[in-house]
């Protein structure tokens, strides 16, 4: 059989997705020897033209050159694989998406007519089909190493969709949200880093976005038990995915002046004082 | 035909999307931009209204390769307009820390990056065909690198572990003690790189400017320390905006910064320049062997001042870990008060700063931030400038070639302020 031909493209981002392949130290060889990386610009000079196999894409959609640059890949590409929070979810810079996008290029830029940037920042999924997504921020390597073992294999990718919670029990870590009444995010968010921040003895702050059916509300009502308030629990919802279905809703939910959801556990007079 | 255009279409093998375009017109450079066109991603307006609390996990997000300078440079800006003083245990930690990701960041632009130009290689993957344990030796000290940050945050991009005050979790005696056996084991890999590099067939060029870096009474700085330059500036970080003047230019989605009306240069070689004091007895030693006269003002010798760097960090990292203790708590209780907060640390690229208003809850009013490739971006171009007057004789190929090495050796991180430098070349 032949080498898959593989390439990794770059959108707006931080780059943490395709340092993911770069940190991979020696096996980065080993991955060399068995696929042809034929395009990967902060790898190597040597460009290959398409088409290509696998691309990996990295990054969201922010500028209007990137919608098109998108849809040449979908069509060079056998198969398109989305990888990390940014080609996901959108990203933490869909924050913007929240605001006023001219308000922006202003307080950043004295002159912001030379930006060429959309109003909104996306995942690649609002603009192409994709094949798979890897989710995180950054992607995790060991699932990142089964996706090209799969491919290499030539089955469809799996990545697991349970919650971080899961892990943690696997692991033994304490946990954070019972033990030590941090806000964790771990009940809604996906599965994937190796429970690193409970392990880390702290909360969850949801870089995997979310789980699959994860309960949003009660975990919200869990939060405003620990006294935060509806605005803090609106930002941990609206955080590094603020831009994916469920953890926007729920921030728009948390945001909503009338909400009269009670505390759970449910607080007894004198209780928790 | 007297007119040539010579369209490269990407740089590659930098952080981040930019072009070179540049016009040479009867020998003349008669234009020169260097472009950053990463998308803007505006994470100064995100802090606005976020708690003190959330700040690192934020700004780690700025730049994939070097999470750690964003978040010491955060912290130690917000702990200071909170007038939060922390432990020698966390210092100790915190430096620890940013060893690593010296080490990690350093060791991949050497051979990931930068040293493929000067062996002629379009990869350090295909340059491992030829010269495999060189590439191995690199991707073994950037796994050290890996492992310290991993301890303190579960992965080297975007790390778990920091607070404002110090960190979550401090590294456990166990880890600490296998951590120690593993990097001072590769201490001879370390001072064979310095040599290696030493030894690589660099241009010989010479592009005196102002060097900018932070400088520490008593050890190479890293987190701390005054802002100095080469000629004659000594400030301390709540000056910095004083001296440092950003603009837009309209070829760019960074800014640029000058000094005193002039561009300068941040990054190793300057901090190297500019702290030849402050170098551990071994690592000076090994310095003396490279036959090099510091300071140096040829841009190319940055390669040797990172694997210095990387030399430096190691042993930094192995005597932290010999004096260890696991504190009791790895952070110091913080009570955020309203105030403003100013502080610089050396990035693997140069020196950071970052400013933060804060209201009496602590959050965020507002941020700004100053990375090292805005700094350098008005040097790069100067750079460029003077490298095609010396090599105008050069044909396009080698000219294009030397430009890209040239811009690669800064190691802008386009991202921070992006992927394709596209270069195109006009002589008329
Ligand atoms: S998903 Fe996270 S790690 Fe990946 S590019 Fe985006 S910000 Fe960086
Ligand atoms: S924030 Fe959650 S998903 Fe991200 S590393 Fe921490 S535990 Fe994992």
């Amino acid at each position: 059989m032949s080498k898959l031909r593989i390439a990794v493209h770059k959108f707006a981002s931080c780059d943490g997705c395709q340092l993911q392949f770069l940190n991979l130290e020696q096996e980065l060889l080993t991955l060399a020897e068995r696929v042809d990386i034929a395009h990967f610009i902060e790898a190597s000079s040597d460009l290959g033209e398409g088409p290509y196999d696998v691309s990996f894409v990295e990054g969201s959609v922010s500028t209007p050159e990137e919608i098109k640059r998108i849809r040449q890949i979908r069509q060079q590409s056998r198969q398109v694989i989305a990888i990390g929070a940014c080609a996901t979810g959108g990203g933490i810079q869909a924050l913007r998406n929240w605001g006023q996008h001219e308000a922006f290029l202003k307080a950043v830029y004295a002159s912001p007519e030379y930006i060429d940037s959309l109003e909104h920042s996306t995942p690649f999924s609002d603009h192409i089909r994709l094949d798979a997504e890897l989710w995180g921020c950054p992607p995790d390597q060991g699932q990142l190493k089964r996706m090209l073992a799969d491919l290499m294999a030539g089955v469809t990718p799996f990545v697991p969709g349970e919650s971080v919670c899961l892990q943690c029990k696997r692991q033994g870590n304490v946990c954070v949200l019972v033990a030590k009444g941090e806000p964790c995010l771990g009940p809604v968010t996906r599965t994937g880093c190796g429970a690193l921040c409970p392990y880390q003895e702290r909360d969850c702050y949801g870089c995997f976005g979310p789980q699959a059916g994860g309960n949003t509300t009660a975990l919200g009502r869990r939060f405003l038990g620990l006294g935060l308030s509806p605005e803090a629990i609106k930002h941990r919802y609206r955080f590094i995915y603020n831009w994916a279905p469920a953890f926007r809703e729920a921030s728009q939910e948390w945001e909503s002046k009338d909400i009269t959801y009670t505390p759970l556990p449910s607080k007894k007079e004198g209780e928790w004082s | 035909m007297n007119t040539r255009r010579i369209e490269v279409p990407v740089l590659t093998r930098v952080e981040g999307e930019g072009a070179l375009y540049a016009r040479i017109e009867k020998k003349q450079v008669t234009d020169l931009r260097l472009r950053i066109f990463e998308p803007p991603r505006f994470f100064e307006k995100f802090l606005q209204g976020r708690s003190w609390k959330e700040v690192p996990d934020i700004v780690a997000r700025i730049c994939g390769i070097c999470p750690v300078a964003y978040q010491m440079s955060a912290t130690h800006a917000i702990e200071n307009a909170f007038k939060a003083t922390i432990t020698p245990e966390i210092r100790a930690l915190r430096r620890l820390y940013y060893c690593g990701e010296w080490m990690e960041s350093h060791s991949l632009h050497i051979h990931l990056l930068a040293a493929p130009d000067f062996l002629g290689y379009p990869s350090a993957m295909a340059m491992a065909k030829d010269h495999p344990e060189v590439v191995k030796r690199g991707m073994h000290l950037q796994g050290l690198g890996n492992r310290i940050l991993k301890i303190f945050g579960g992965r080297p991009v975007n790390p778990v572990g920091v607070r404002v005050g110090g960190f979550y979790r401090a590294p456990s005696r166990q880890e600490a003690r296998e951590l120690l056996e593993l990097l001072q084991s590769a201490l001879p890999s370390a001072e064979a790189l310095v040599r290696w590099t030493a030894n690589l067939k660099l241009p010989e060029v010479n592009r005196p400017a102002p060097f900018v870096s932070l400088r520490h009474p008593n050890e190479y700085p890293m987190n701390e320390g005054r802002l100095v330059s080469s000629q004659g500036l000594n400030i301390g970080a709540a000056e910095f905006e004083h001296h440092m003047i950003e603009y837009q230019v309209p070829h760019s989605t960074a800014l640029h910064a000058h000094l005193q009306g002039q561009p300068y240069w941040v990054g190793p070689l300057a901090r190297l320049n500019n702290n030849l004091d402050r170098l551990p007895p071994e690592t000076a030693t090994l310095l003396q062997e490279t036959g090099i006269s510091w300071p140096s003002t040829n841009p190319y010798h940055s390669i040797i001042a990172r694997a210095l760097e990387v030399h430096l960090a190691l042993l930094e990292a192995v005597h932290l870990l010999k004096h260890y203790h696991r504190p009791r708590q790895a952070y110091v209780a913080i009570e955020p008060r309203a105030g403003i907060g100013m502080a610089a640390t050396e990035a693997p690229r140069g020196t950071l700063w970052h400013r933060y208003e804060l209201d009496a809850e602590g959050f965020v009013r507002q941020a700004r931030i100053v990375p090292p490739t805005s700094q350098n971006q008005a040097q790069m171009e100067a750079d460029m400038r003077a490298s095609i007057l010396e090599s105008l004789d050069f044909d396009d190929e080698a000219l294009r070639l030397r430009l890209e090495s040239g811009i690669r050796n800064y190691d802008p991180c386009i991202s921070c302020s992006t992927h394709f430098l596209r270069l195109e070349i006009e002589r008329a």
